[in-house]
């Protein structure tokens, strides 16, 4: 084997690694430090029960922030997470009513609403070239408006599967809520589609340079719908799993997850203009959020406190390292 | 001459709009059980207004090539603040409400600041910065409530004359002292330059960074007054956060249907307010044809959806595929 | 120009871009109540000397000087305060603005802080009716006109700044014959108000119409100033050649031998968008054809036609014989039809610059080296091995940025990437222009070599050299048509300037020496 070649296999790391930056980094500091000052609040901070529990609540987050970071990494954004998160609750919770088969199909049901409405954002941001910020809300105005029909606009009677309660908080190892198993899953699946596969590849060369890519005989639009069809399907399993975990569907229970989802991605480096960021950091991301959520609430610091400091924090980061190249 | 066919050319988006509105306001008006009223008129305008202001404030960040996904936490918070200042006697009302609008201007400078001089992406600091503006909000008012200067509310929602509903009259008044002078200056030309071409804009002079700042402080503005008439519609502060998302949402489905380009520099906020009208207006529409209120979101998101595709029939057009990457 | 101290003198103007020299002490001289042309090759300089003039760039050294005054500019603005403006080649117009408000953008006239429109209305009509143009509407959006309007409010723009020295770089190159028949008018006028006026064209017919002196440049100097008149076409072309060859290209086969065999890309009256017109080709396995011209006369749009970039195009392409569609660069890579493109701009088409070496390395052939979509890391690293190797890349390692690299080896991997899929059709869009020498001349055999192994190359460069030295056979294109097809002895810098710039008699006669 050539001296080249050899060259480049010692250089070959994992991706995940061999894409960690700065941000990456000072994102996993930020962890140190968050658990630092929490363990100074409260001695139960570093017991491996609570860690273990706010894995659990992370793991949520991290399955939505995946897909989120799939069409970040395009430079796309999408903000119709909220209402699907809640479609694919209510579809899923909805789907166990339909006897057997229904409480058999309930997760993929509510998995399935969510790649239907990623595609619709698809074909309006690839074919049709809408901004995605501005389809995504629009889908989301239509999803809202359709759960609103749905449901009568009050909190829908329907309550999670067993099964789907059992994936959210039961534990198949002992001590190991299957809610971190499952993220575990999503994200090893999600590393590895970014690492090891053509698509991967692809999905950073768009966020780099579609016209590059679309020179270099890649079908681009394509590559972006499916990207944002994962994007729902993922954004409703986390629906799917919040329903189990809360046994049930709420009307605006995905709101909450709109911010936190780009914060965890952004947070952990992936540049919001695209083709940058490693799944590492969106891992380092959604646990710093969720830390920081955890602490807060631990200090009884009210809904208020919360959000201020989540803007604050964010802003700040981004001033770090989220700036655009300046053009003169 | 042909002087008034580029005033049509140049006000189509505007007078489209109002056309729309005035076509769904005649089909509201005559299905309505109670027929044209002063009091339909004035109830109408006064749920129309309020969206009127969130759309202006819309317009002037979009008019840069922007996007303010705060501008609904701002009008939230604005409503908060004035139901908590705006009380008293008629001196201390009036300072009031020039606070109300200080925080309103406050907020559009941060959101300006972070975006044109800190350098980020638009829709990912405005909804940082929402964030923030809700917390405030949310400090200020726990829970709904608070009072504001009953005197004062009922006459700017009430009518004149018995007739002429006071908050248009408002409306109108502050579209001449707000946006038309912003409209004829150097740096209300500057908004749409870099809004439309930066870099050419740019190569002539235009002091753009100005420009774009100014438009996001008078977005502040515009927005406050919103939160200001709510208050006086309410007479109570709610940190809502639906009703913040809401109205952000339904800012941008105004200004698309008033003309305002979501790629900048072309639209007027005098098409958003007619923008904002008629999409309060189709909104309504499926009150007076009894299809109940379950159906208005999805309504309301339908018209939205499908017009911000009727931008894609552009694309039709263009005959060199990389433009499709600019 | 020998009594009076000229309105403006250039001094010993040298400016690099990186390694490149762009201008070496080049000198001007231009007098007030004049219009002087500026004449060169792609390349000769001309655009760096009107950047520099016009406060875009500064220079390295020399100075400016302006009624016999030194004078620095660091901006435009500087430059425009002066005296100095110029109508670039790139519109610097508003398109969503009204052609009034475009006109007095940088300095609008106020009343009360408000924009005065009587007062802008009224600039806006004088600046057009000077710049011939009274029927252009004052309140027309600029998006609405088209271009050669959009050009002639270009010139009231620049007109409305009071000018001393106004710069018309390639200002008619955009305009119909009528047009330019009142630009003309447009600057006659302007010369007997006192103005002096440097004018930048390929054409030389305008040349020949309207200059009063004439600069010859070439290789990033002056290298000869006449009155308008003195010398012919033919002597001004030689003078704008005058070159030493500089670089070394591989043996030609003897011409004729490649295109005996059938042609596997072959366009018929190929047209699109008023751009393309009517243009028809072949190319066969194992020959280089070149396409020549002036830059912008339909070459990239030519190849960006064949690769399936454009839309709703006229005419026929034809494969190995048989009538083609191909939508998309995706179609026109597939297997069957086996094209390649090394596009115009290396950073913005043809390599995302943050990725590393590898990764751009395999990004075209991803399809190939991928198992149910997961990449064969081996494979892949056995053909990127061939690759680095076949073109000598030089990288610190495949796992940096390809952004890290040098121009010369950044655009070996862009060539790299199609390599690897080994294509039979190579279309290039002036693949060596801001690379150094060394690189050019491996690019060069390497072309070669492909052609002798079969593939078929059509190759668009913006350097005569380049096409005389590599091509078997060059059409040289003018305004979106075929202008002339050149094969083996006749392609000579003389004939491909002379076609160039479509000059028909001269041309004959020039080809008519080479020949003799």
């Amino acid at each position: 084997m050539s001296d080249m070649a050899s060259h480049g296999r010692a250089g070959y790391l994992p991706g995940f690694l061999r894409r960690a930056d700065p941000a990456v980094l000072t994102a996993f500091a930020c962890i140190v430090v968050l658990l630092f000052l929490g363990s100074l609040y409260s001695r139960n901070f570093l017991s491996p029960e609570y860690l273990l529990q706010q894995l659990k609540v992370a793991s949520f987050l991290g399955v939505i922030a995946t897909g989120m970071m799939l069409v970040v990494l395009l430079g796309q954004i999408d903000l119709s997470v909220p209402w699907t998160i809640t479609a694919g609750a209510m579809m899923a919770c909805a789907a166990a009513a339909y006897g057997p088969v229904g409480t058999a199909l309930a997760m993929p049901f509510g998995i399935l609403c969510g790649v239907l409405i990623g595609l619709v954002n698809g074909i309006g941001v690839a074919y049709l070239r809408i901004p995605s910020m501005i389809i995504t809300l629009a889908t989301n105005a239509v999803v809202q408006g359709l759960m609103v029909v749905y449901t009568g606009g009050s909190s829908p009677q329907d309550t999670a599967t067993p099964a789907m309660r059992y994936v959210a908080t039961g534990s198949i190892l002992p001590g190991v809520p299957n809610a971190v198993i499952v993220w575990a899953l999503v994200g090893i699946a999600m590393v590895f589609l970014l690492t090891r596969t053509g698509f991967g590849r692809t999905i950073y060369g768009i966020g780099n340079r579609e016209r590059a890519a679309y020179l270099s005989g890649i079908n681009t639009r394509r590559v972006v719908l499916i990207a944002f069809a994962m994007c729902g399907g993922l954004a409703a399993f986390g629906g799917v799993l919040l329903a189990g975990y809360a046994s049930k569907a709420a009307q605006s229970m995905g709101d909450a997850y709109l911010l936190p989802s780009i914060a965890a991605v952004v947070l952990g480096g992936t540049s919001i203009l695209g083709g940058r960021g490693s799944y590492l950091g969106t891992v380092a991301g959604v646990i710093l959020i969720t830390l920081l959520q955890s602490i807060l609430s631990v200090m009884q610091m009210p809904e208020a406190g919360r959000q201020i400091i989540y803007g604050i924090v964010i802003v700040a980061m981004l001033l770090l390292y989220g700036r655009t190249p300046a053009s003169r | 001459m042909k002087e008034w066919r580029y005033w049509v050319a140049e006000q189509r988006g505007t007078l489209l709009a109002c056309g729309i509105f005035l076509l769904m306001f005649a089909i509201y008006t005559s299905n309505h059980p109670a027929g044209f009223t002063a009091n339909v008129v004035e109830t109408a305008a006064n749920k129309g207004v309020l969206l009127a202001f969130v759309a202006m404030a819309q317009t002037l960040v979009v008019i840069t090539a922007g996007i303010d996904l705060s501008v609904g936490m701002i009008f939230v918070l604005t409503n908060c603040v004035a139901s908590a200042l705006v009380v008293g006697t008629p001196m201390q009302t009036a300072l009031g409400i020039l606070a109300v609008l200080v925080v309103g201007v406050l907020c559009g400078a941060l959101n300006g600041a972070i975006v044109i001089y800190g350098r980020l992406q638009p829709i990912v600091a405005t909804i940082a910065t929402g964030a923030v503006f809700f917390g405030i909000a949310l400090l200020i008012r726990p829970f709904p409530g608070g009072s504001v200067n009953e005197d004062l509310a009922d006459t700017l929602t009430g009518k004149i004359f018995g007739v002429v509903p006071a908050s248009l009259v408002l409306l109108l008044v502050i579209v001449l002292l707000v946006w038309v002078p912003f409209r004829r200056s150097v740096l209300g030309r500057g908004a749409y330059a870099a809004g439309s071409a930066e870099a050419a804009a740019y190569m002539s002079g235009v002091p753009i960074r100005r420009a774009k700042f100014a438009a996001y402080m008078l977005s502040g503005l515009l927005a406050a007054f919103g939160g200001l008439f709510l208050t006086f519609f309410t007479y109570t502060g709610e940190a809502a956060y639906a009703s913040g998302n809401a109205y952000t949402l339904f800012s941008i489905a105004a200004v698309v249907i008033g003309g305002v380009s979501l790629y900048g520099g072309r639209g007027s906020a005098i098409g958003a307010i007619f923008g904002a009208l008629a999409f309060r207006t189709i909104g309504d529409l499926l009150f007076v044809f009894d299809l109940g209120a379950l159906w208005q979101p999805l309504f309301q998101g339908v018209i939205l959806l499908v017009a911000v595709s009727l931008g894609a029939f552009g694309l039709f057009r263009i005959r060199n595929r990389l433009e499709w990457f600019l | 120009m020998d009594d009076a101290v000229p309105l403006l003198r250039m001094e010993g103007i040298s400016k690099r871009y990186g390694g490149v020299k762009a201008l070496e002490k080049a000198d001007l001289s231009v007098n007030a109540g004049s219009i002087h042309a500026i004449l060169g090759e792609n390349g000769a300089g001309k655009s760096t000397l009107i950047k520099i003039l016009s406060g875009v760039v500064g220079p390295d050294e020399g100075r400016i000087l302006l009624d016999g005054r030194e004078v620095t500019f660091a901006s435009p603005a500087a430059a425009n305060q002066a005296g100095i403006v110029c109508v670039f080649q790139e519109l610097s117009l508003v398109p969503e603005l009204s052609v009034a408000d475009n006109i007095v953008i940088s300095d609008p006239p106020q009343r009360f802080g408000m924009i005065d429109h009587k007062a802008q209305r009224r600039i806006a009509e004088e600046a057009l009716a000077r710049a011939g143009a009274a029927d252009i509407h004052p309140r027309a959006l600029v998006k609405d006109l088209p271009l050669s309007r959009r050009q002639i409010v270009e010139i009231a723009k620049a007109l409305a700044r009071k000018p001393r020295i106004l710069i018309l770089d390639e200002a008619t190159s955009a305009l119909t014959a009528a047009d330019v028949a009142k630009v003309f008018d447009v600057c006659k006028r302007l010369r007997s108000e006192g103005l002096a006026l440097l004018y930048i064209s390929h054409r030389m017919n305008e040349i020949r119409e309207l200059a009063d002196e004439c600069t010859v440049f070439r290789n990033g100097h002056n290298v000869a100033s006449y009155r308008a008149g003195t010398r012919s076409d033919d002597e001004v072309i030689e003078m704008m050649i005058g070159r030493q060859y500089s670089h070394v290209f591989p043996a030609k086969p003897d011409s004729g031998s490649a295109s005996k065999s059938a042609p596997v890309l072959e366009a018929r009256s190929l047209s699109w968008a008023g751009r393309l017109h009517d243009i028809s080709l072949t190319l066969h396995p194992g020959e280089v054809v070149g396409l020549g011209g002036l830059d912008g006369q339909g070459q990239r749009e030519l190849l960006l036609a064949f690769f399936g970039v454009l839309r709703g195009l006229g005419g026929q392409v034809l494969i190995d014989g048989k009538t083609v569609s191909i939508d998309s660069p995706a179609a026109a890579r597939a297997a069957g039809i086996g094209m390649a493109l090394i596009p115009e701009d290396r950073k913005t088409e043809g390599l995302m610059l943050p990725m590393t070496v590898r990764e751009n390395l395999s990004f075209a052939s991803l399809d190939r080296i991928t198992k149910a979509g997961i990449v064969d890391r081996d494979q892949e690293q056995e053909l990127i091995d061939d690759m680095v190797r076949l073109l000598a890349i030089k990288t610190a390692g495949l796992d940096i940025p390809v952004g890290a690299l040098s121009g010369g080896n950044q655009q070996k991997v862009v060539i790299a990437k199609w390599l690897m899929r080994q294509p039979r059709i190579i279309l290039l869009n002036d693949p060596t222009r801001g690379i150094d020498v060394g690189t050019k001349q491996e690019i060069y055999q390497l072309l070669r070599k492909l052609a002798d192994t079969g593939a078929a190359i059509l190759f668009y460069s913006t350097d005569y050299d380049e096409l005389i030295g590599c091509c078997d056979r060059v059409l040289v294109l003018y305004d979106g048509a075929v202008r002339r097809e050149l094969v083996g002895a006749e392609i000579t810098e003389h004939a491909l300037i002379a076609s160039a710039l479509n000059i028909e008699a001269e041309g004959q006669s020039a080809m008519q020496e080479v020949n003799a």
